[in-house]
């Protein structure tokens, strides 16, 4: 029989402190409330027989003479490679749909070692989208981490979630945070096609806030086991503001001196240990993460998408209903676009610095000034660009989308004045133009 | 094994408290010995004593630490073994070699196996250069091995205090690190020594074997326009990259990484993407160095300690960088640390400060990181070494470090404190990477100390008079941008014809010598003839009197001129376009072309 514990000596936060022995840093312990109810807590902290635990479901309710037991563990996601898809689960990993427990499972600990770098190898797969913002000017790349960084109000799950039907993933994996209860039910529902080969493990804004915080590492030690099996897995978390916020929390509860705005100094380090799990494994599968960080008040210098930008690779920039192709950057574009058609990246640039002169002048003209033919043309580019390329709802091919970006440049300028190599205008512009 | 014994007080993220018996040493390393199934034992630093209590960093996940673990001290500091087998490897930030864990583990890390730094069946040709009886200090070559297109020394150790002689040597042979190559008697204490070709060196001890250090008065080729030309780096010197993310640190790392002017590159990946290590560490075996023949990988040391893996350890690994470009330094070559990013350090120590509950500074990072930040880039510099049997010979460390500022802003600690004690000063700016002007040095902000004092051999590599020319299109490209700014105001309309073309003028600099392509085969890395060619010529056209009549004549002018020229920056030289763009070029400037329409 393992001690059971009936001291509790303070209880701060989502966070409680008792005496007990021979405790190791990091176990999980059983709660056992007065009305009956349970809930589990892990070890955060140890001095002496000091022993300070943070508890899932929060510690409303909780008393001093709660019973704590501990049970020799680590935390664990409870593993069954048929009987998890399909299925929805909260953030310690309990079923939530109504269904029974799971049979035949294995416990794995969550929050694993990392990734050996020699053995990575360079991702080299695009993942066509059928959006021109991101498969011709931030190419998505399997194994790639890239966040959605979002204004509150931007269509970003719609995103997501489109993105999701849209890729060749074995399995969907998708974490949800502090979600809205509606998009949990939206999520739900719009993956319903590919409902036999997902799984979602659920944190409501209505949740404890520990529970948020296992969320990720729910999702990615799943993931990482159909990945070791061969299998290509999509992972999708949203919100992460959500999750950092929770990290802050239990900071705050722990007396943690804050680095920046509140959050802890280690906040960097938390969320790269998530992102990196994204992974290609040569002779086998891969784990591809796309994750939501809503910006508080539109600031991209938050901490929260501040650290993320410096983690992931790259990000995809929603703002006004649109992926802003300035903000937005795949970092391994370059490792597959060069393989597409020969005028993909130069054709990208191209019409990108033409696009950033069209706002220039957009806003001299705003200002009143009289603009040349030249600023004229830029104008009207710009306009056409917005109205045909950028534009979420559009869904095309992507040497359809290359096609298109040639025409629409054709439509306003002479292959010089794009200052495109002549090797390639020579080629690609269109004929039947100018 | 010591007497001093230690069991674990506390446990808080990766930081231990230990109460001990005995005595124990600042820096020391000890092992934390997990019981159970993985039994395994957890290599941790001692960073704090008090009393009969140290505080210890652990360089591995804590799960499982219980009070009362037993913690076994080594003696030792933090250490890195030195010695032939180093090049072309890479380690994590302890020096565990990531390839040969691979094997023994499979994909993942697993906490607690650590393999020795050097390879200890590869055989090495060795050839004594001392002689039995001669006398000799730390630094001085005993033998050497060749290790790549190197003669690796193999050294007095650096540790050793007061003369040695030579009591035996290792004929020529081939022989393993482990295999004894000298035997030594130390005059000071008369102790006889075995030595062979593994030299322990605690990583946060500079090494300074070296006879005298000198000042930094040449340049370190990067092959980076903008750097080379208005903001040169120095062999023996230090640079900082500041920037926001995606503003272009790692490219521009990775650039140098490939084609600066260096015999041995560490590059130092702490604490960012693995993902960018694996681009190095697959590329540059296929990659064929032109000066040497020989792949890239040869003259290259990665110290990969990724965001996720152990902080402590990515702590240490900015100073086991840094301990093995002075290793080879003291060789008498160049070598160049690529640090990035130095922010992921500070944060390291920034965290261990917080659990440490020591009064934080500013944004909670420690007092004293000014002074560490001081003291890293301090391990670099010129030197010369004085060798009894191999003569004369210089050698450098060259530091370049990124530094990732929260949200870009540089009136950040690191930033501050770096800025404090570097020579040379690569600012990226959100604003040109926005506008995918890259790199995204700022050609405004970025300031080298160096530029002066280097002037006669930066002109014995490029021409006489290079100087004035970098300076005056330095002052031209400022002017010219101010005019941008005052346009912006204003609107074009109203701005003179002259002040327009002068406009016009510093974007065509920007766009034909700033910006330069980490991505085009040929643009990424420029020999410095041609930079020097494309100087010149970026100075001819905009010196040149056009006598445009107006502005869209002038706008067309540079339109097309723009266009040739970057069409010549991703020509290779011996294609035939490559005299044709010029001759282009040149007729434009003999007017025998009439402007584009
Ligand atoms: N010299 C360059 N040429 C072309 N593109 C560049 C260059 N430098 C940076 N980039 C672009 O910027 C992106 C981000 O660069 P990176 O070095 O990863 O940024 P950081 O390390 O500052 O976060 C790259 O993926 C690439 O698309
Ligand atoms: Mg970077």
């Amino acid at each position: 029989m393992r001690k059971v514990y009936t001291k509790i000596d303070q209880i701060v936060g989502p966070v409680v402190t008792l005496r007990a022995k021979d405790i190791a840093y990091g176990e999980i312990a059983r709660i056992r409330l007065q009305d009956g109810n349970q809930t589990y807590a892990q070890v955060i902290k140890l001095r002496q027989d000091e022993v300070t635990l943070q508890v899932f479901a929060g510690s409303k309710g909780i008393s001093t003479g709660d019973e704590v037991e501990f049970l020799g563990r680590q935390v664990q996601l409870r593993f069954s490679p048929e009987n998890l898809l399909g299925r929805t689960f909260n953030g310690v990993g309990e079923p939530i749909d109504g269904r029974p427990a799971l049979q035949q499972t294995i416990d794995i600990d969550i929050g694993g070692p990392s990734f050996n770098p020699a053995r990575r190898i360079i991702p080299s797969q695009p993942i066509q989208t059928g959006i021109p913002m991101i498969d011709m000017f931030n190419t998505l790349v399997k194994s790639q981490k890239l966040p959605i960084f979002s204004v509150a109000g931007e269509p970003y799950n719609e995103l997501l979630a489109r993105i999701a039907l849209q890729a060749e993933a074995d399995v969907i994996v998708l974490g949800g945070m502090g979600l809205k209860y509606d998009d949990y039910l939206f999520f739900k529902s719009q993956l319903v096609p590919s409902k036999e080969r997902t799984i979602l493990f659920v944190h409501t804004a209505a949740d404890p806030v520990v529970e948020c915080m296992m969320v990720p590492d729910m999702a990615l030690a799943a993931a990482e086991q159909y990945a070791t099996d061969g299998k290509d897995v999509l992972v999708l978390l949203t919100d992460m503001t959500a999750y950092a916020d929770a990290m802050k929390e239990v900071a705050v509860a722990m007396e943690q001196i804050p680095a920046n705005r509140g959050y802890p100094g280690d906040l960097y380090s938390q969320l790269a240990a998530r992102y990196e799990k994204a992974v290609d494994i040569e002779g086998s599968g891969s784990i591809t993460l796309l994750a939501v960080t809503t910006m508080p008040g539109d600031d991209v210098t938050h901490p929260v998408p501040d650290n993320t930008g410096y983690i992931t690779e790259g990000q995809f920039y929603l703002k006004g209903g649109v992926i802003d192709p300035f903000g937005s950057l795949s970092r391994l574009k370059q490792l597959v676009n060069k393989d597409t058609r020969k005028d993909h990246a130069p054709l990208m640039n191209a019409m990108i610095r033409l696009y950033d002169a069209s706002r220039k002048v957009r806003q001299q003209q705003s200002m009143g000034f009289a603009i040349s033919t030249f600023d004229q043309a830029v104008l009207a580019f710009g306009e056409e660009f917005e109205a045909r390329m950028m534009d979420l709802k559009v869904n095309l091919s992507l040497p359809e989308q290359l096609d298109l970006g040639w025409e629409i440049l054709a439509n306003h300028f002479t292959p010089a004045q794009t200052t495109l190599p002549s090797k390639l205008t020579e080629v690609y512009w269109p004929k039947d133009v100018n | 094994m010591s007497d001093k014994q230690g069991s674990v007080l506390g446990v808080s993220g990766n930081m231990v408290t230990v109460r001990f018996t005995g005595h124990v040493r600042m820096n020391e390393v000890a092992f934390i010995e997990l019981g159970g199934d993985e039994g395994a034992r957890l290599k941790a630093e001692v960073i704090r004593i008090r009393g009969d209590e140290c505080d210890m960093q652990v360089f591995e996940d804590t799960r499982g630490i219980r009070i009362g673990t037993h913690v076994a001290f080594t003696g030792e500091l933090l250490a890195i073994e030195l010695g032939p087998g180093l090049l072309s490897t890479t380690y994590d930030g302890l020096g565990n070699p990531l390839d040969a864990l691979a094997n023994q583990c499979g994909f993942f890390l697993q906490r607690g196996v650590y393999l020795p730094t050097l390879d200890r069946s590869t055989k090495w040709a060795w050839t004594p250069v001392a002689r039995v009886g001669q006398r000799l200090t730390a630094g001085d070559a005993l033998g050497t091995v060749p290790e790549a297109m190197y003669k690796h020394r193999i050294m007095v150790p650096f540790g050793i205090v007061g003369a040695v002689e030579v009591i035996d040597l290792a004929p020529p042979g081939d022989l393993t690190v482990a295999d004894t190559v000298a035997t030594v008697k130390l005059l000071d204490t008369g102790e006889v020594r075995e030595l062979n070709m593994v030299m322990p060196w605690p990583v946060k001890r500079p090494i300074q074997a070296y006879a005298e250090r000198l000042l930094p008065d040449r340049p370190l080729t990067t092959r980076i326009r903008i750097v080379d030309a208005f903001f040169p780096v120095a062999e023996g010197g230090t640079a900082c990259v500041p920037g926001p993310f995606g503003s272009g640190k790692t490219v521009f790392q990775q650039g140098v990484s490939k084609y600066a002017e260096a015999d041995v590159v560490i590059v130092a990946a702490c604490g960012e993407r693995a993902g960018e290590v694996v681009e190095t560490l697959r590329e540059f075996p296929e990659l064929i160095d032109p000066r040497t023949g020989r792949s890239l990988i040869e003259r290259t040391i990665i110290i990969c300690n990724t965001s996720s893996m152990p902080v402590a350890a990515r702590e240490a690994s900015v100073y086991t960088a840094v301990t093995l470009a002075e290793y080879y330094r003291q060789m008498g070559l160049r070598a160049l640390l690529l640090a990035d990013s130095t922010s992921r350090w500070a944060q390291a120590l920034r965290e261990m400060s917080g659990r440490l509950e020591e009064i934080p500074g500013e944004e909670a990072f420690p007092a004293y990181l000014g002074s560490l930040i001081a003291a890293f880039y301090e391990r670099a510099g010129l030197v010369r070494v004085e060798d009894p049997n191999l003569g004369t010979s210089e050698g450098s460390v060259t530091t370049i470090g990124t530094v990732s500022p929260a949200g870009g802003n540089f009136e950040e600690p690191v930033t501050q404190s770096t800025l404090a004690v570097v020579g040379c000063f690569l600012g990226l700016t959100y604003a040109r990477s926005y506008a995918k002007r890259f790199p995204a040095i700022s050609p405004i902000d970025s300031w080298s100390k160096y530029i002066d004092r280097m002037k006669p051999s930066l002109e014995a590599t490029y021409f006489e008079g290079w100087v004035d020319t970098v300076k005056r299109l330095a002052t031209y490209y400022v002017a010219g941008q101010r005019v941008g700014d005052q346009m912006k105001v204003v609107g074009e309309e109203d701005l003179g014809l002259d002040d327009f073309v002068h406009f016009l003028g510093a974007e065509f600099i920007d766009a034909v010598f700033l910006q330069q392509n980490a991505f085009d085969p040929v643009d990424a890395s420029p020999s410095a003839d041609r930079t020097a060619l494309a100087l010149q010529l970026t100075a001819r056209l905009v010196d040149h009197d056009w006598g445009f009549t107006s502005k869209d004549q002038a706008r067309d002018t540079f339109t097309d001129l723009t266009a040739t020229f970057r069409d010549w920056n991703i020509t290779a030289p011996d294609a035939p376009e490559y005299q044709q763009l010029l001759d282009r070029i040149e007729a434009r400037l003999s007017g025998s072309v009439a402007t584009a329409a």
